[in-house]
């Protein structure tokens, strides 16, 4: 991806596909499950490079001396002893991926959980897409693990049906071993392992797949594999990867996007005991994509100390077509732009007309501004260069990237960069762009010795790939009854797309397709606008990116328009969502983006929407619980990641307008879920999330500049914040297993903001809430 | 000029600047990786430990000025895991990325060394300086409780199911 540069001479169309597709393949939304179709899968090499006993590759027509270990899928390998050793080719960074995945394998396998080993898969694109984004590692990979078991416990069986002399069907697998059905007699994995190693490998066709009423660990509570380690403090996160002799970098990078360095004075810096060395990393080249920012970086023997010299760089740096960039102009910017005819990105029947007739109107504008993800470990990444090749130890969301983004800042191949993945200390998308690796790579290179870049959070709130700041206008049509006959919807938000485009004003298929084209409603005339915007700073998606403005857009309207009809917004949306049915947007112009998955695998079910409002209606009381004085309750439910959420928040506001949110019940429809435990705490975390959306987050610039610089003023939730109880109940569903560890956040924001309306009159259509005065 | 400690139980000596935060002492010296950086200046409290029973934050604390007191860090909490608190954190699955967690639960160990049945506010005012960004609060919340409930003669899963 990092190779590709933009011909000039390229049409205007084709440009803006391969923007969508470039952005889109960095967003890893295909269905990479098809790796696992691929027969050369079943005979790989080796696991990785701390499993290098597991290198004898399985060659049926050898029948000479039996292996010792065999490896039947990319994603499985046994030991002599009969081991299991399961790759987890996705990242941890809370979601639970590491575990889930292989807990698929394991059950399917008939493994004994116990005795299952998982090692962290090196970034390899014959794992398929490794990129953890997108809530989509189950999606993808479920069937993926389910055929890899299956495959495997085909084989043992087969084997020891053939050491028996009996038919395959009077044996079965059962934890770890095979037992004969008749004879009682069994052999274990271990055993069976120099047979069932040379057998051919079974078709797909015949292989048999448990049921789920024979599931041992699916559905069932499935503990994090880490876990003991986090809470002894021995896990081991990106911040504490080390390498004998490294040297410690800190880079103080450009104050204004896009300005470089003109001279600078390391005198200073050098003096400090512990200081080494400077370097000045290069800037970027247009299209940005995941390189580095530039600037000077000081390396050193200690943090400290590097800490310490770093403050005494002195930069002089040129100017930046960004110097101008304020935060307050580009919001009007914004809410101007929106009250103009933008990009038409879906259109049913004619608004226009039927505003016209309409009885009555209705509009209003938002906005959101700018996030950052502020994961709890900053950015961190150790690489060396040895030997024209880069070994890197870092947390990442996308050990692929590293690999690309890396291989073309070295000019080198990309199967020449080593990516090991540690566990990640929070992700929320800032790690699946490996800029800081880079930077690490890049220092290797010019010390000669292995570098650990460490940002600090001062550097993490600067320097992000933020989540986009947006405007937005709607306007809706009501018959006398205030049935809802029209709905326009305009965004306009500096788009992820710049950053791999530069110049881009338009939202990425993705983008659009987050909420701005896909309206669920009952109602003729419907349009969706994408206006203009220009992009000053990196941006990139953040938990759930363009459904978190887009959903505290539409709900929040909703809101406005069943006050303004004298009902609530439950009654109002059950009935403006029409009878149970599939959406098409097709009739309307739109090829649904749909998460890069087929509209026919993944309908837009207005029923599935329907029973998780109706549900967290009931639970919460909604619509019964008195709203007022003070205490109120707010409702939002929307789709997305495939999975159908709802939400209610109460919150209480004091006299001197502090917000408290003493509950928050979430209904949450995900299809076929896998562990649920880990379902619920991605749920709880949602609304913890949300709410730092919701209350909390801004960043903003001014000259260019990122004004915040902390956890002190840029703030995210803290305990006494955050929702005191959070109810999270599962839709029990054998649909596809849909996303999970984003769409919980969107419904949290417009459900808080909803709840405040209820309780104190005050609408707030600006984000955050705390720049509004509620009493 | 040496600085000595007493690190979870055991007398060290580190030669190193005066004013290096007790953390990157921890850290990058003593390579006892448990205890991490999160925002360098107070406000998060991923970098908690206990300076003679007290919660501090590491990131702010000179390591002269640690000369001679007793520290202890996740490290030291408990050599098996044994302590209430990794119980109930286990037992209620609290950790979601793990990396704040090593000073939740320090914090927490140090709440309750002073105030062996907390409420709610207790726990609120003692934790409010640890965030999250994964949002394990009321998990946290609970395992508090827990931990108070298995201090009290119940076994983690007693506690949980009698709660």
């Amino acid at each position: 991806m990092s190779n590709y540069t933009y011909g000039e001479s390229r049409p205007a169309l084709e440009r803006v596909s391969e923007t969508t597709r470039l952005a889109q393949e960095a967003y890893a939304n295909y269905d990479q499950s098809v790796q696992m179709l691929d027969r050369r899968g079943f005979v790989g090499t080796v696991l990785s490079a701390s499993a290098l006993v597991l290198g004898v590759a399985v060659n049926p027509s050898e029948a000479t001396a039996a292996p010792t270990t065999w490896q039947p899928s990319v994603y499985l390998g046994f030991e002599a002893d009969g081991t299991v050793v399961i790759m987890a080719h996705r990242s941890e960074m809370g979601t639970s991926s590491r575990t889930t995945l292989p807990m698929m394998l394991a059950d399917e396998l008939e493994a004994d959980w116990k005795k299952v080993r998982v090692e962290q898969a090196l970034g390899d694109e014959k794992y398929g897409s490794q990129n953890t984004d997108g809530s989509c590692s189950v999606r993808d990979f479920g069937m993926a693990m389910h055929k890899a078991g299956a495959t495997a416990r085909t084989m043992f069986e087969r084997a020891a049906a053939q050491k028996w002399g009996v038919q395959p069907g009077d044996v079965a697998a059962d934890q770890g071993k095979v037992v004969n059905g008749k004879t009682k007699k069994s052999l274990t994995y271990a055993e069976l392992l120099p047979i069932a190693a040379k057998m051919e490998v079974p078709k797909e066709h015949e292989l048999r797949m448990k049921t789920p009423d024979q599931y041992k660990l699916i559905g069932k509570k499935v503990p994090m594999l880490d876990e003991h380690n986090i809470v002894m403090g021995k896990a081991t996160f990106g911040m504490d990867a080390k390498v004998p002799g490294m040297l410690v970098a800190m880079v103080e990078r450009p104050p204004v996007y896009g300005s470089k360095v003109k001279s600078f004075d390391n005198t200073a810096a050098l003096a400090v005991k512990g200081v080494q060395k400077t370097v000045e990393l290069p800037m970027f080249k247009q299209p940005h994509l995941f390189q580095q920012l530039g600037g000077v970086a000081v390396l050193g023997d200690s943090t400290w100390a590097v800490m310490q010299g770093r403050k005494k760089l002195k930069i002089d740096w040129e100017k930046s077509p960004n110097d101008s960039y304020n935060s307050a102009d580009e919001k009007k910017f914004l809410l101007d732009s929106v009250l103009k005819p933008g990009k038409v990105v879906r259109n049913r029947g004619d608004v226009d007309a039927a505003f016209a007739t309409s009885a009555k109107t209705h509009e209003a504008n938002y906005y959101a501004p700018l996030l950052s993800h502020a994961p709890m470990e900053p950015p961190v990444a150790v690489a060396e260069f040895k030997n024209g090749k880069v070994e890197t130890w870092c947390p990442t969301q996308n050990p692929q990237a590293v690999q690309e983004a890396v291989a073309a800042a070295m000019g080198i191949p990309k199967t020449d960069v080593i990516c090991h993945v540690t566990l990640l200390g929070g992700g929320f998308g800032r790690k699946s762009k490996p800029d800081y690796v880079v930077e690490a790579a890049l220092l290797s290179k010019a010390t000669g010795k292995p570098v650990k870049v460490i940002w600090t959070r001062e550097d993490d709130i600067k320097f992000d790939y933020y989540h986009t700041v947006s405007g937005m206008h709607m306007k809706a049509g009501m018959d006398a009854n205030g049935k809802l006959n029209s709905w326009l919807f305009r965004s306009a938000f500096p788009p992820i797309a710049s950053t791999f485009a530069p110049g881009m004003q338009y939202g990425a298929e993705f983008e659009v397709g987050m909420g701005l084209n896909e309206l669920p409603y009952d109602i003729p005339n419907i349009r969706g606008e994408n206006c203009p915007a220009p992009n000053h700073l990196r941006l990139g998606w953040m938990r759930a990116v363009a459904h978190v403005y887009h959903a505290f857009g539409i709900h929040s309207f909703l809101d406005e328009l069943a006050v303004l009809n004298n009902t609530n917004y439950a009654d109002y949306m059950l009935k403006s969502l029409g009878p149970n049915r599939n959406i098409d947007l097709s009739k309307d112009g739109v090829k649904p983006w749909n998460n890069g998955q087929p509209i026919s695998k993944f309908p837009i079910s207005t029923g599935r929407l329907r029973r998780v409002l109706e549900q967290v209606v009931e639970q919460s009381g909604y619509g019964k619980q008195k709203s007022g004085n003070g205490r109120g309750f707010g409702i939002a439910a929307h789709r997305s990641f495939l999975s159908y959420i709802a939400s209610v928040v109460e919150v209480e506001v004091d006299k001197n307008g502090k917000v408290t949110i003493p509950n928050v019940w979430t209904v949450a429809d995900c299809g076929t879920v896998v562990n649920p435990d880990r379902v619920v705490s991605q749920f709880e975390g949602a609304a913890v999330f949300g709410t730092s959306v919701a209350m909390l987050g801004e960043i903003s610039a001014a000259n260019g500049r990122i004004q915040q610089s902390n956890f002190n003023d840029y703030q995210v939730a803290r305990l006494t914040e955050s929702p005191r109880n959070i109810q999270v109940s599962i839709v029990p569903s054998k649909e596809p297993a849909a996303g999970v560890g984003e769409p919980g956040v969107p419904v949290i924001v417009p459900a808080i903001t909803n709840a405040i309306f209820a309780a104190t009159g005050k609408r707030v259509r600006d984000l955050p809430v705390r720049r509004t005065k509620l009493v | 000029m040496a600085i000595t400690m007493t690190l979870n139980g055991k007398a060290v000596s580190v030669d190193v600047p005066q004013n290096m935060p007790l953390l990157w002492v921890l850290r990058d010296e003593l390579e006892m990786c448990g205890t991490k950086f999160g925002c360098g200046i107070g406000q998060c409290g991923a970098c908690t430990v206990h300076q003679d029973g007290q919660p501090i934050r590491s990131c702010l604390t000179p390591v002269a000025s640690v000369a001679g007191k007793k520290i202890t860090t996740i490290e030291g909490l408990s050599p098996e895991g044994a302590h209430a608190l990794q119980k109930a954190w286990m037992e209620l699955d609290v950790p979601q990325c793990g990396y704040c967690q090593a000073g939740q639960l320090m914090s927490a160990a140090a709440l309750l060394a002073k105030n062996s049945n907390p409420t709610d506010a207790d726990i609120e005012n003692a934790m409010d300086g640890n965030l999250c960004r994964c949002g394990t609060y009321i998990r946290i919340k609970k395992a508090v409780h827990l931990a108070v409930r298995m201090l009290n003669g119940s076994s983690p899963s007693e506690a949980n199911n009698n709660e």
